[in-house]
């Protein structure tokens, strides 16, 4: 069985992933959020269209998604040591996640908005609402069933990226797996680390679906 | 209340094709008050016309007057106060699915930025007067298509607009669906004084409550005029084919069999006799045969009700000589009546 140091390093590699994972989250959402809405109602015949805003900002956006992660995690490191004062750690390894969260969050994000009925941006337009009234009262609100599943989709995304970061000392379950269970081979902490990542992608799937369903008027029986 | 003068919209065509030209030459007077109908098949261009009234589409060139206001002038901020002024209800009905249907009728008034306790004054009222009181925390995706467009409605006169557009609102709906929408918003028009401006393709749509109409084709106005006298004289071979249908100024066919067009040994004209207003009630035909001695065969007639006024016409077989046919029409018209050759019955065993 595990030893008692080994559980004591399963909760604290636990908790660095879910430290890491959900900080990156939340400031990846507050940048991914307005750009995915933006990218929305800037494209062809949309809202607020800007040709020249849509593309540079969906290179931007493609630049950062076509970079593998482990390779974005090395390639940063002078902007992570600006940012955090250290290239080394959780609290470091906090800025490649958030790099690479935003730009697939703003993805997401995009794909729900344009997802809403254009009739209802028309009829908001015919009831004298601004752009940003439309944004607010009409896309994010209907967008929020899709944008939540978008979000649980990235925060799975964003466990599977955490197990990397160990390359810089970032900590968490995937570096304790790699650490103990492949280089010290013991194998039994590698499956304890994948039985706890499997259990929690199930609660934060579980957790968005629910709340998915949750903010879902779309399909109500009556 | 509504002028459209000279109207044109010419869109550029994508990938370098000749542009298309969805409305040229329109004009339109509509009076405060009225129900105005315009009707067209797809393609017309009767959307698109639809929405330069609250300038969804900007005309190329020409005037949009609604109630003294040049439209096409106002800047982007006076426009959107002026669209507070015309509700629009849609044929998908366009309702926010997050939102219950009290607050999808409050919707207007919160972008307008209304007080909450006024908005309840407004809305609840407006739930009432659409027969919606009960669901008002429903979603809109609990509710049958009669009660989504119910709600389309209350959020369309939730900024106590005086103009209201129809955007093919009864399209999606069933026949006795379409009619009772029809009345509650002839109800309005007659309670609130509201103009109103339906586009539809369906004919019985203009019959059942628009005052006046216009035809639409390949972007332009073909026909317009107050519905009864569309219905009673349409001009136009397409105003003919949307009327035929439903008020049947044709004769069955078994009969049209037996019709030539030019006279032939042994045929007898055949005459359309057509009715309209009061004067529907003229005994005209056994005039005719007392008065000229002439016998009419009557084949086929119908009597119908157009915004409220009968209309009827009469198809007879005139059974003698030309003098005598032509002294029967000279008495149909000395009676206000229209009566118009409508072909030669060859004989039965020809």
């Amino acid at each position: 069985m595990l030893s008692p140091q080994i559980i004591d390093l399963l909760i604290k590699g636990l908790v660095d992933t879910l430290h890491m994972v959900a900080v990156s989250g939340v400031i990846g959402t507050l940048i991914g959020l307005p750009i995915g809405v933006l990218l929305a109602v800037t494209g062809r015949g949309e809202l607020l269209q800007s040709f020249a805003f849509n593309k540079v900002m969906g290179a931007v956006v493609n630049m950062t998604r076509s970079t593998p992660f482990i390779i974005l995690v090395v390639a940063i490191i002078p902007f992570t040591r600006l940012v955090a004062g250290t290239s080394i750690g959780t609290t470091a390894a906090i800025v490649p996640l958030t790099v690479a969260a935003a730009p697939f969050i703003a993805r997401v994000v995009e794909n729900a908005v344009r997802e809403v009925d254009r009739g209802l941006v028309e009829a908001a337009q015919a009831m004298g609402a601004t752009p940003f009234q439309i944004i607010r009262k009409v896309l994010l609100p209907e967008a929020l069933p899709g944008i939540v599943s978008g979000l649980t989709l990235s925060a799975v995304s964003l466990i599977g990226y955490s197990a990397m970061v160990g390359a810089v000392g970032g900590g968490g379950l995937g570096d304790l797996g790699i650490r103990y269970g492949y280089q010290r081979f013991l194998p039994e902490v590698m499956l304890a680390v994948v039985v706890v990542l499997i259990v929690l992608v199930q609660i934060v799937q579980s957790t968005g679906d629910l709340i998915a369903r949750r903010v879902n008027k779309r399909n109500l029986k009556s | 209340m509504i002028t459209l003068t000279n109207l044109h919209k010419t869109y550029a065509a994508r990938g370098g094709g000749a542009p298309v030209q969805a409305l040229a030459d329109i004009d339109l007077s509509i009076a405060r008050g009225e129900v105005f109908g315009i009707i067209g098949r797809s393609g017309a261009g009767k959307s698109t016309l639809l929405r330069t009234v609250n300038l969804l589409e900007t005309p190329t060139s020409g005037s949009v007057m609604v109630d003294g206001v040049e439209m096409t002038a106002l800047s982007a901020g006076e426009l959107r106060r002026a669209r507070h002024s015309i509700g629009m209800i849609f044929q998908h009905f366009n309702l926010l699915s997050s939102r219950t249907v009290f607050d999808n009728v409050a919707l207007p008034l919160e972008l307008a930025g209304t007080p909450k306790a006024d908005i309840r004054r407004t809305v609840e009222p407006l739930l009432d007067l659409v027969g919606l009181a009960d669901k008002r925390n429903r979603y809109p995706a609990e509710l049958s298509g009669g009660q989504k467009q119910r709600v389309g409605i209350a959020r369309a006169l939730a900024s106590k607009p005086k103009v209201l557009l129809s955007d093919e609102a009864t399209s999606a709906l069933d026949p006795e669906t379409t009619t009772q929408i029809l009345h509650l918003l002839a109800d309005i028009n007659r309670r609130l004084g509201l103009t109103i401006v339906l586009i539809t393709h369906e004919i019985a749509v203009i019959k059942e409550i628009c005052h006046k109409v216009a035809v639409m084709e390949g972007g332009r106005v073909i026909e317009q005029g107050p519905v009864f006298d569309i219905f009673a004289h349409p001009q136009h071979p397409t105003t003919r084919s949307f009327i035929d249908p439903v008020i049947n100024r044709g004769i069955p066919d078994s009969l049209r069999d037996r019709l030539s067009h030019q006279p032939a040994p042994g045929s007898t004209p055949v005459l359309r006799i057509t009715f309209t207003g009061e004067k529907a009630t003229t005994p005209v035909i056994s005039a005719i045969s007392r008065r000229l001695d002439l016998d009419l065969n009557i084949w086929h007639g119908q009597i119908d009700e157009i915004q409220g006024a009968p209309f009827g016409t009469l198809v007879v077989e005139a059974l003698g000589d030309g003098a005598k046919v032509e002294a029967a029409m000279a008495l149909v018209r000395e009676n206000n009546l229209g009566v118009e050759v409508l072909g030669h019955a060859l004989p039965a065993n020809h």
